[in-house]
């Protein structure tokens, strides 16, 4: 929720025009000859969270995984259009995946910690990308886990394995390794879906406090989730864009009967 | 506005509760104004007696429907057209309940003047046609309400007009009345109220109407002059 403004009691504040931080133009996406993504057409705005719903199968978390390239790691899916972020069209033949994944990190639906200590979690994919002296990558670990809002709970035992924490602490493990490269975009494909409900919360929390650094996409099955957690929504459907507006348009005025009939359950 | 049902049949057996709820409160309200306005004309002492009977009937509605609203709210999360039928009647039930406290007032007054003997009630018939006005755009709004009608309701915001000019009239003529003949104030006053009461039957009339506009297209109508909203795309 925006927060209140003192120039928001006197009228309207002067509304921020986002800024586009991935463009994704004339998008398409195959499985083989199955065709998951047509014709997708829609802005991932800079410091704001962008969140995608739909049914089972609707191609929200494809289309989340296209922005890291993960599908590069299967011949047969292929992609046509365009993704330009900061202009560069990620689809390129010249672009480096793994720089990339450096600008665009991902969060997985279960927690996934490398089995290694809590400390190396977060610095394995540091070094990775900069050669940082110990003093340094010591600061870069506590500043993510101060991000992720894990530090006070782990800095008494970073040489214990991330294993050991629990499912919550684990997903925000995650998220420290995710923004510790200082990425643009970070993806969160399901993030709480194998959380409590209190667990959930302190991740919707984090994702709050990091969108002020970080352009954050988030799929979810939780539709109350999308609700509460982002700025902007794309509702699709058998792998089109039906709607994508403001959060607030989308789950209280939605212009498409198809959006209404899903946000209200009457889908199906 | 979606009109299918939803996946929980729970969910639409809710929404049908909160929804026949009002307008049985609604037909409540429309029985008591009636019968206040009858009672305002005769004076007889059982219609009147019915309205003031009737006030806790309706509070006892606004409160089970407002505890239903909540209830509503906790456990299913309303969004969209959902969430805005349930706004909507939340503030309508508000606006019910109030038309209530008004109609009990008229009874009151009335119940007053005719226990003084006044021998004449000045500007009588202009406030009973006031008051019948008052009513049908009562009975016409809950029509709209229950067909969720938004191009009536933007007519009825529309003739709020005509019964606040109408209001403005009588007090003219009520003025010019106490002042030819000071004995008549007193009753002259009663009547004052209950033609302020009846204006404001209207108000929440035309507020009801603005409710049942948000609830169909999300236009907050409040406060502007209506211009009609787009209907939502698509067919599926």
């Amino acid at each position: 929720m925006a927060s209140l403004t003192l120039t928001s009691i006197e009228g309207k504040p002067t509304p921020v025009t986002p800024i586009a931080q991935l463009e994704i133009r004339n998008f398409n996406f195959y499985y083989g000859q199955f065709q998951a993504l047509k014709n997708i057409n829609l802005n991932v705005y800079k410091s704001r969270v962008t969140a995608f719903i739909g049914p089972s199968g609707c191609g929200k978390s494809t289309l989340l995984r296209t922005i890291n390239r993960m599908y590069s790691l299967y011949p047969e899916q292929r992609a046509e259009g365009e993704l330009l972020l900061d202009g560069k069209n990620l689809l390129d033949g010249d672009v480096d995946v793994n720089e990339l994944r450096s600008r665009v990190g991902m969060v997985f639906q279960k927690p996934t910690p490398f089995p290694m200590s809590i400390y190396d979690n977060i610095a394995f994919g540091v070094r990775l990308h900069e050669k940082l002296p110990r003093g340094m990558m010591d600061e870069r670990v506590e500043w993510a886990l101060q991000r992720a809002a894990l530090w006070d709970e782990v800095k008494d035992k970073l040489g214990q394995s991330g294993m050991s924490l629990s499912g919550g602490q684990q997903q925000r493990l995650c998220i420290a390794r995710g923004i510790a490269v200082k990425p643009r975009i970070l993806l969160l494909d399901e993030p709480t879906s194998a959380l409590d409900p209190i667990s959930t919360l302190r991740i919707e929390e984090l994702i709050h406090d990091l969108k002020k650094d970080f352009t954050i996409v988030i799929v979810t099955h939780n539709m109350q989730q999308a609700a509460r957690v982002s700025d902007y929504t794309a509702y699709m459907y058998l792998g089109e864009l039906v709607e994508f507006d403001e959060t607030d348009t989308i789950f209280v005025k939605p212009k498409m009967k198809a959006t209404e009939d899903y946000i209200t359950g009457r889908f199906g | 506005m979606a009109n299918s049902e939803h996946t929980s049949k729970q969910f639409d057996a809710d929404l049908e509760d909160i929804r026949s709820r009002v307008l049985q409160m609604g037909g409540l309200v429309e029985a008591q104004l009636m019968a206040a306005i009858e009672g305002f004309s005769s004076g007889g002492e059982t219609v009147i007696n019915r309205v003031i009977d009737s006030e806790p009937r309706v509070n006892r509605h606004e409160k089970e429907i407002d505890d239903a609203i909540v209830h509503v709210v906790a456990r299913r999360q309303p969004a969209a057209s959902d969430l805005r039928l349930i706004m909507g009647v939340s503030k309508i039930v508000t606006d019910l309940e109030r038309i209530g406290d008004e109609a009990e007032k008229v009874a009151r007054m009335a119940r007053q003047i005719y226990a003084r003997g006044a021998l004449t009630i000045p500007r009588s018939i202009d406030v009973r046609q006031t008051g019948n006005k008052a009513m049908l755009m009562l009975r016409r709004v809950l029509d709209a309400m229950a067909r969720l009608d938004a191009r009536e309701a933007e007519k009825i915001i529309a003739e709020d007009k005509l019964i606040d000019t109408e209001f403005r009239g009588i007090m003219r003529q009520l003025i010019t009345y106490m002042m030819e003949d000071p004995r008549t104030i007193t009753t002259a006053l009663d009547i004052v109220w209950i033609a302020k009461a009846i204006e404001r039957v209207g108000d929440h009339a035309k507020n009801i109407a603005e409710h049942v506009i948000y609830i169909v297209h999300g236009t907050d109508v409040r406060h502007t002059t209506v211009t009609p909203p787009k209907a939502p795309q698509g067919n599926t």
